[in-house]
């Protein structure tokens, strides 16, 4: 079925015409032979094998390790899309920040009548344990990775705010060493901007929020919930990259009032933990009592300024989907701007009239479960069946506050390498964005997420997607 | 360092050191299988299975003692804990652990071997092909510690894994001696004459120090001075001697590092005292085979005490 109108398409223009960011690169390819490109495409998936870039599958016997599929043609963004998009993104993490300190303090949007007050009841993203309490330096979002889509030349939307902990940004460095490393001729003849110093950048934005009890030089750790989680691969290349330690609850306990790591030469104190465990499993005291992930008492060192978590708990309150529809209120409401970067038009089925137009257009609409994630629980109307679009009635008309809905968007497309050359499928872009005292700093690139399937929209790696690389030219 | 990183580590050259011992005593095993008839070849075969530890599993899978049948077992039996292929998935599984601690060299080493390992173990090995796994393993170990000594940063992480080696070296190479210490207990005064020469050349194979061997006594195979050369000589790097003089000086590192004094470093001072006072006439006059077994419950205990000391797990 045909979703909208011909989607924009990131490397020609609608005469066929290479678009001016991609001209250096289309170059390079016309003159390569079809047949080393073809090698190099089978050679890409040893080097993620040798390199051990994976992620862990639930619910399958035999193979837990896989791979994110990777395509070798990179996404481009120009100079000044990307400054463009940077401008946007900053406003969006402030005010991201803000409304989080504003929610667990005075509340004044709830009372100015800009955010309903339902939304923070019976939200489980919500943690009254953070209410009146600052975190060190006044950051609540450390680490922030922004989704956006794009449906024309100069058409971004916001698909999504990831405010917990994003994950994906090893994919950002290790599909760039990988270009590197197979086609070195390219990063000679293009100007492309770094991402590589971002585990650098990281690891001084993290110190740049040590708490009040840090002694010396802030000590780092990454909390991981160990090999199995799908995601350990990051949580160790992180560590690794930034010089910190990668701990497990297990080697964590509270001893004088500040969360230590069990070392060989006994308990150390941590200042800044860069977790990658969920709220609800950081301290089994405060939340799920029966978390082995998590470190007890953790909560109370953290409120009595014994050390910084990254990102900080509750934060999650802020990236749920029925919040995502008020994101340009809350702009406006913190920085008396309108949002450079629009979001996407959204439907809270939760309301009687939206709804029906919901149920009316099911077959043209996205509907998204509001607490939901990774592509999971979704409908996309225009590529289900009837059965599909039936059943799918029957939970929104039970359950109507638990979904949004959206237009199906025309995701742009850029070329991927098949066998038979370029052929076009829908992208991404998540560009990760850090968040210090110092300020806001976001990484010139980040994790273009790539729908392989033809005609599909969906581009969570659960779902048959796979990553390029994401080339941000120089000026 | 993380007492829980500290303690994969020294696990992880442990079963890479056991790995590769497992492989060194089947390619022994099979090329004495290879020279005999076949009732001694079983016998043989027999004796691979015991020195491997896997004796019971083994049997209560099996009647009888082919080569195919030990080898599949030791290499890739499912049933078998101690595989071969197991123990290079706890290699991997604990450099994946410890991603942060090594370098990428070593890393890379690791998980390209157990790739190729995880391949060429995915299906029965047959004669044809026994060889070339052997050689995969043993080569692992090889690439492994020369990416270690070429790029590992030298701290407590690189005390660990030598630790994990060495414990584990002493210990594999007391179990092969001990295998064959009853070929010594009919009379002392045959030495080298009724004894067959063939058993002891596999048990220097079985810790590749026939060629050693060889040069140091111009070929001559006498039973007592390999013993000799496998327990006391500090020239050979798989002897007990040598073993135990590595870990001690790796244990006198982490007590220097982490200024203390443990009950680790007691226990490997008294075992290297020991073994330095210790003449071959002492080993034989208290018998082999009790020398060994003291020795390997030493060794443990000395691997216990590391665990201790560096808060390994608590």
């Amino acid at each position: 079925m045909n979703i909208a109108a011909e989607p924009f398409d990131e490397m020609r223009d609608p005469a066929g015409a290479v678009r001016p960011a991609y001209a250096d690169y289309s170059k390079w390819y016309d003159e390569q032979d079809r047949d080393w490109l073809r090698r190099k495409d089978r050679e890409a998936e040893g080097v993620f094998r040798r390199t051990g870039i994976t992620f862990n599958v639930y619910g399958e016997d035999a193979a837990e390790e896989r791979l994110i599929p990777f395509d070798m043609v990179p996404r481009i963004v120009s100079a000044p899309e990307w400054r463009r998009l940077t401008r946007g993104i900053e406003q969006r993490v402030r005010a991201l920040n803000a409304f989080i300190h504003d929610l667990y303090h005075r509340q004044e949007i709830i009372r100015a009548g800009r955010v309903p007050e339902r939304l923070l009841r019976d939200n489980d993203a919500w943690l009254p344990d953070m209410v009146g309490f600052t975190p060190p330096g006044g950051v609540y979002t450390h680490i922030v990775g922004i989704d956006l889509v794009r449906t024309g030349p100069d058409d971004f939307f916001v698909l999504e705010d990831n405010a917990r902990t994003p994950s994906g940004v090893s994919y950002m460095l290790e599909n760039r060493e990988t270009m590197m490393a197979m086609f070195p001729e390219l990063f000679t003849r293009v100007g492309i901007e770094t991402v590589s110093d971002y585990p650098r950048k990281l690891a001084r934005s993290l110190a740049a929020c040590a708490p009040p009890k840090t002694r010396g030089k802030p000590t780092v750790a990454v909390l991981t919930p160990g090999i199995y989680n799908s995601a350990y691969y990051e949580h160790a290349f992180l560590a690794d990259q930034m010089g910190a330690e990668l701990v497990e609850g297990a080697d964590l306990r509270v001893i004088d009032g500040r969360v230590a790591m069990r070392t060989t030469g006994g308990y150390e104190p941590i200042d800044v933990l860069y977790r990658r465990v969920d709220d609800n499993y950081l301290d089994p005291l405060s939340f799920q009592p029966d978390s082995m992930l998590g470190v007890p008492g953790l909560m109370d060192v953290y409120r009595s300024g014994g050390i910084t978590i990254a990102n900080a708990p509750g934060t999650g309150i802020a990236d749920d989907k029925a919040i995502y529809s008020f994101m340009p209120e809350i702009v406006e409401f913190y920085t008396g701007e309108k949002p450079l970067l629009p979001n996407v038009e959204t439907f809270r089925c939760a309301d009687a009239d939206s709804l029906k137009y919901v149920l009316d257009n099911l077959g043209e609409l996205v509907v998204k479960e509001v607490h939901g994630s990774g592509g999971y629980g979704m409908l996309v109307g225009p590529t289900s069946t009837k059965r599909e679009i039936a059943e799918f009635r029957r939970k929104l008309i039970a359950r109507p506050e638990n979904y949004i809905a959206q237009p199906t968007l025309a995701l742009s497309t850029c070329p991927v390498f098949t066998r038979k050359g370029f052929a076009p499928r829908h992208v991404d872009l998540r560009p990760f964005v850090l968040v210090s005292p110092n300020g806001v700093e976001i990484t010139p690139g980040g994790l273009t997420r790539v729908a392989l399937k033809k005609g599909s929209l969906v581009v969570n790696s659960s779902q048959g997607g796979g990553t390029k690389d994401t080339w941000v030219l120089k000026d | 360092m993380l007492g829980r990183t500290a303690n994969h580590l020294f696990w992880m050259f442990r079963y890479l050191e056991r790995a590769e011992n497992t492989a060194r005593l089947l390619d022994a095993g099979l090329r004495m299988a290879l020279t005999r008839d076949i009732i001694t070849a079983e016998e043989e075969w027999r004796s691979v299975i015991q020195a491997s530890g896997q004796a019971a599993a083994y049997r209560a899978k099996h009647g009888t003692f082919t080569g195919i049948q030990v080898w599949n077992h030791i290499l890739r039996d499912r049933d078998n804990q101690g595989s071969v292929l197991a123990m290079m998935r706890n290699v991997r599984t604990n450099a994946r652990l410890v991603r942060n601690a090594i370098s990428g060299e070593l890393w890379s080493v690791v998980n390209e071997s157990w790739m190729q390992i995880d391949e060429a173990l995915s299906r029965p090995v047959g004669q044809g092909a026994v060889g070339g796994v052997i050689g995969m393993v043993r080569r692992t170990g090889t690439l492994a510690h020369g990416a270690m000594v070429n790029s590992m940063l030298r701290d407590a992480g690189y005390n660990f894994a030598n630790a994990g080696t060495f414990v584990e070296r002493a210990d594999n190479t007391a179990r092969i001696l001990d295998m064959k210490y009853y070929l010594l207990l009919p009379s002392l005064s045959y030495v080298g004459s009724s004894l067959d020469s063939g058993q002891w050349d596999q048990v220097l194979r079985s810790v590749s120090g026939d060629r050693a061997y060889r040069w140091l006594n111009a070929g001559q195979a006498d039973p007592r001075g390999i013993v000799e050369f496998l327990v006391l000589d500090e020239r050979f790097p798989r002897s007990l001697a040598f073993s135990h003089s590595l870990l001690r000086a790796n244990l006198k590192s982490l007590a220097r590092i982490h200024k203390t004094r443990g009950e680790s470093i007691e226990l490997i001072e008294a075992s290297s005292s020991k073994l330095a006072d210790l003449t071959i006439e002492n080993v034989f006059d208290r018998g082999l085979h009790e020398f060994l077994t003291d020795f390997m419950r030493a060794n443990a205990q000395i691997a216990r005490a590391i665990a201790d000391d560096y808060r390994f797990l608590r």
